[in-house]
């Protein structure tokens, strides 16, 4: 059952196979005991699940069940969630307990019906790539524990990736969920900017951040996507636009699609074997009826530097508001108003915030703002015009997600530019607010998934999970499953 | 001494009369209980966004109007980050590069009655922006408290040009201002709870020299403090460079127990803001046939209807401006002529800025609160017009209206017997008995002592009680005494 | 370019961040490592683009100035306060602010 897709799991519910509250202990049995080998929840609550569980049975017996009614689901640490802890993987948030729901907890708990495991593991308030930075530790991954799980969504995947929850959401601001899903074999979606709404999910960069998906196929990303999208008007940035089926498109034929490979995306910084993978998913398109073009992506080596300018400039503000005044962590023994600010600050945030708030405090500071601010904003538009022209020539864009497989826990940390780079085929995708998502297309020699990345026009996202599924429908790589974890049941 | 020149700049914090604040949907009244109106967007929980008010945007078109200024097209709200206690964000949404006013004057009146003068004051931009919370200095176990009922009030902050050039002026414009922000609904004006407070840039310099160091003198909230806070800073940096001293830019606080103005934070703290466009917030359009509803919707401006005071009525320039210094004392004014009748509005006017002023004042009320309605005072003023009374009897009148000793004029005159005594036989009496009883009055008079004339004409008025008419006494005493 | 060690202190600074020297210093490092690749964008061409500040240009959408949130009974602000450090009779308490 642990291993059914959405699908299967929504039948077996209505048809009374499984009750809600027996699938959530399967997986909550499953945490207790692989959780402590992989580290990728924060906050599990028992008692919360099943009472949740119990309600979503209700509403089975009731007949008023959705699709995802009584499935069970792991959330990302840093959806405000009521009476659940809600950490971000910091220290300063340790003992925060939300008193409000954010929009996609309530969409999909409260409305679609699905009930949580428990709070995910994350890099603290997101920015990290290997999940590494979390005060929470490390989350490893279940094809190799001496391997990251990818960042920052990284205990969203590996949960999935190790079957202690079907599914899991997620939020990428600059690959946070396409590059983990990459990393642990699975699929994962961020939607166009502004879809999928942003109340109650913490800031990191304002901009860039979206709420999205991980799951074990385009398949159950597309049901889970469709329950947690839509306009809310808490959020100014969410947009207007009429509720949508992401499923609609599903097992639509690819004749004629046209594919663009941007030759920017398999240049010398991919991996060998990341690229030869990717090219004989290439090729499986071809035999599916697509065409496949040459697009150019010229400024997207741009895309890293101006990340590091945008994203740290909005962190900076946005993460002020942890001042240990009204919530969370305040440092003990503090004199003045001065010291409860730097010394809550400092001991509450972990190294690699304090760095991007000492970057984007800097590169918005007087006499700097234009040099780095304003011009990285005039790059960033260079990059979305870039899209937009290569978006004229193909329907999707092609390529891999990330430009190596999960590396060694550690490996990076000594050298931050290198970790940087390692989001360079993510990144430029959130700058310009397009969908995007990764799937698995094979595995390298050491039997570590490699992730292949589509990238959609705006609002594209239903075509472009079809254009994910007919690849799994054609391959198999989504169903393979790491050895260790791939359970007994 | 003396030469020298100050150069005020005003800039004015008005508080947008939104019933719920300006980016959360939490109430605005005054006096709850703390914390009971900070929402989680006023407390800044993680995760939560803001979402701009229709109505302050609505305010700030209203007074981008009232002020011939430009309202923006497309305007943008910005961050400025700092950290403070009374802003749970760590900044403060407002805007920056592209406020939603700009431009834009005001005309004001400055001075009393003769020696008054108009000026035009240039302002520079009006932008809106949220409030802060407010600190509670009272020791909490060496603790200051926090209350957020008011962090996320929608401000209007309203910037002038450096162009008044005396405390007097500044005044005079913070009252002209004060008044426009009422009359077009947009602020409750009320200072005492911090509806509408000034900050006020002050500097010196030698005529025809460039612009001086400023100070900027916080948070006045009121127009006395604005006056002494500005004298007093104006003196003192006239006395410290005619000292031979320097001061640097600086932010000043007025103490008004003391009078003084002292200096709050040193440079080495200097802020530096970290403006930027706050990305959960898109740029502001307004389209024209949003404004010209609001155009459409403006009452008549106090500009306009002094203008049409002056020629409907044939008022003068100063006192049409003191009758349209609110809309108050202008609806007052119009009913108060709408009662008696066009001709006689310049008395009407003199009633309502002399007596009733003062009645007022002397009993510290508000116009809205006068005892005597503008139908009533209009009767009255009718009265005098007719002759019925005399202006002297009329202010009688007024007293037993404003003590509610008769529902209007006429039933008082009725029923204390003013009317005016114009029966020329019973004057003629009148006058024969003063001009018998006071022989000495007569021959001064005849020896050219005008002032027996006077003393005369009081004992008629005495006899009569006040009610003779007084022109009628005059006539005919003067050609009593000259015949005779 | 090259951040020093005053910038940092002073960035640290206006970031409320309190900092050891020997902290500054690694700062100061990585920091600059960081800036090196931010360089890149110093060559850009950029002249007549307009800057990208948000991920679609749309316009400001406006809420109806109604009165949403009500706590009369101090309910909510009873829950918040449980988050709080330190709280009493309603208001958040902060060390002195010294002005």
């Amino acid at each position: 059952m642990i291993h059914s897709d959405l699908k299967t799991l929504s039948r077996a519910l209505k048809e009374k196979q499984i009750s809600s509250v027996e699938l959530a202990r399967l997986f909550l049995e499953r945490i207790a005991r692989l959780n402590p080998e992989l580290n990728a929840f924060i906050t599990v609550d028992e008692e919360k699940t099943l009472v949740a569980a119990k309600a979503a049975d209700l509403r089975l017996a009731s007949g008023s069940a959705g699709m995802l009614t009584g499935i069970p689901l792991a959330q990302k640490d840093l959806f405000c969630a009521q009476g659940w802890r809600t950490t971000c993987g910091s220290k300063m948030l340790e003992n925060f307990v939300s008193p409000y729901d954010a929009a996609v907890v309530t969409k999909l708990e409260h409305e679609a019906g699905m009930v949580s495991l428990g709070k995910v593991n994350m890099d603290e308030f997101a920015m990290g790539s290997s999940n590494e930075t979390s005060w929470f530790g490390a989350v490893k991954n279940p094809w190799d524990k001496t391997c990251v799980s990818g960042g920052s969504s990284g205990g969203s995947a590996a949960a999935v990736a190790a079957y202690l929850a079907p599914v899991a959401t997620g939020s990428d601001s600059g690959g946070s969920i396409r590059q983990p899903a990459a990393f642990c074999g699975l699929s994962g979606i961020k939607p166009t900017y502004g879809v999928v709404s942003r109340y109650g999910m913490v800031a990191f960069a304002s901009s860039l951040d979206q709420g999205g998906v991980i799951a074990h196929s385009a398949e159950d990303c597309a049901f889970v996507l469709a329950a947690m999208a839509g306009f809310d008007e808490r959020d100014s940035t969410s947009l207007e636009r009429p509720p949508e089926d992401y499923s609609r498109l599903l097992g639509q034929p690819l004749q004629g699609l046209k594919i663009g490979l941007p030759q920017e995306f398999f240049g010398a910084g991919a991996n060998a074997e990341v690229v030869a993978a990717v090219l004989s998913a290439v090729e499986e398109y071809k035999r599916l009826g697509a065409k496949i073009v040459d697009v150019t992506l010229p400024n997207s080596h741009l895309s890293v530097p101006v990340y590091y300018v945008i994203a740290p400039a909005e962190a900076s503000s946005n993460l002020s508001r942890f001042d240990g005044l009204r919530y969370g962590y305040r440092a003990p023994d503090c004199n003045d108003l001065r010291e409860a600010y730097t010394k809550s600050r400092a001991q509450g945030f972990g190294a690699e915030v304090k760095r991007r708030i000492l970057i984007g405090t800097y590169v918005l500071s007087h006499g700097y703002y234009d040099a780095y601010y304003l011009k990285a904003q005039r790059v960033r538009r260079l990059i979305a015009d870039d899209f937009r022209r290569a978006f004229q020539k193909c329907d999707v864009i092609l390529g891999p997600t990330s430009p190596t497989t999960a590396f060694k826990i550690g490996e990076r940390s000594a050298d931050l530019v290198a970790l940087y780079l390692s989001d360079i085929y993510t990144i430029a995708v959130n700058l310009a607010g397009l969908p995007g998502l990764s799937i698995p297309c094979g595995f390298d020699s050491n039997g570590l998934p490699i992730g292949l990345q589509l990238i959609g026009n705006y609002f594209a996202e239903a075509r472009l999970l079809n254009v994910a599924h007919r690849y799994q429908e054609a391959t198999d790589w989504h169903t393979r499953r790491p050895q260790e974890f791939c359970g007994e049941f | 001494m003396n030469a020298w020149e100050i150069v005020i700049g005003l800039e004015t914090h008005a508080q947008l009369a939104t019933r719920s604040k300006i980016f959360s949907g939490a109430s605005t009244a005054f006096g709850a209980a703390a914390n009971t109106q900070a929402s989680p967007i006023d407390l800044a929980l993680p995760g939560v966004l803001p979402v701009l008010n229709k109505g302050a945007v609505e305010c700030a078109i209203r007074f981008g109007l009232a002020v011939e200024a430009t309202v923006a097209e497309k305007s943008v709200f910005e961050r400025k980050n700092y950290f403070y206690p009374d802003l749970p964000k760590g900044y403060q949404i407002s805007q920056f590069e592209l406020p939603i006013v700009q431009g834009g004057h005001l005309n004001i009146m400055v001075g009393q009655g003769e020696k008054s003068y108009e000026k035009r004051i240039r302002l520079t931009r009006a932008h809106l922006e949220e409030d802060a919370g407010k600190s509670l200095h009272e020791d909490f176990h060496g603790r200051s408290g926090i209350d957020l009922n008011r962090a996320g009030m929608a401000l209007l902050e309203i910037v002038s040009e450096p162009d008044m050039r005396s405390a007097e002026e500044a005044v005079a414009y913070a009252k002209a201002l004060h008044a426009l922000v009422r009359w077009i609904g947009i602020c409750d004006g009320n200072m005492q709870e911090g509806s509408f407070r000034c900050d006020a840039n002050v500097s010196v310099r030698r005529p025809g020299a460039s612009l001086g160091t400023r100070r900027e003198i916080k948070n006045l909230n009121s127009f006395r403090y604005l006056k002494e806070a500005i004298e007093f800073e104006t003196r003192w940096q006239i006395e410290t460079l005619e000292d031979g001293g320097s001061f640097e830019q600086a932010t000043v606080l007025f103490d008004p127990a003391t009078g003084k103005t002292r200096a709050m934070r040193s440079k080495e703290d200097a802020h530096d803001y970290r403006y930027f466009p706050d990305p959960d917030l898109l740029p502001l359009f307004i389209a024209a046939e949003w404004i010209e509803r609001e155009r459409a919707a403006l009452p008549e401006l106090p500009v306009a209807k002094r203008q049409r005071f002056i020629s409907d009525y044939g008022l003068s320039a100063y006192d049409a401006a003191t009758l349209t210094a609110s809309l108050e004392m202008a609806d007052y004014f119009e009913a108060t002529v709408r009662a008696s009748n066009p001709a006689a509005a310049k008395l009407c006017a003199n009633w309502v800025m002399v007596d009733l002023a003062a009645r007022l004042k002397r009993e510290d009320r508000e116009i809205s609160e006068a005892a005597v309605s503008a139908a009533q005072l209009g009767g009255l003023v009718a009265r005098i017009a007719d002759g019925t009374i005399s202006n002297a009897i009329g202010k009688k009148v007024f007293d037993a209206l404003w003590m509610g000793d008769g529902v209007n004029a006429d039933e008082i005159i009725a029923k204390q017997g003013l009317k005016q005594i114009t029966d020329s036989d019973a004057i003629e009496k009148l006058v024969n008995d003063a001009l018998a009883a006071n022989p000495g009055s007569v021959s001064e008079y005849r020896a050219g002592k005008e002032k027996a004339f006077n003393a005369l004409v009081g004992q008629v008025m005495q006899a009569a009680k006040g009610k003779a008419n007084p022109q009628q006494v005059s006539e005919l005493l003067r050609q009593k005494l000259s015949t005779n | 370019m090259s951040l020093t060690i005053l910038e940092v202190e002073r960035i640290a600074r206006l970031a409320r961040l309190e900092v050891t020297p020997a902290e500054v210093e690694i700062s100061c490092q990585q920091l600059n490592g960081i800036f090196s690749l931010i360089e890149a964008l110093k060559a850009v061409d950029t002249a007549g683009i307009e800057p990208m500040a948000h991920a679609q240009d749309a316009c400001l959408r406006l809420r109806a100035d109604e009165v949403i949130y009500r706590d009369e009974d101090g309910t909510a602000r009873a829950l918040f306060q449980s988050l709080a450090p330190e709280a009493e009779n309603g208001l958040y308490l902060v060390p002195k602010v010294i002005e």
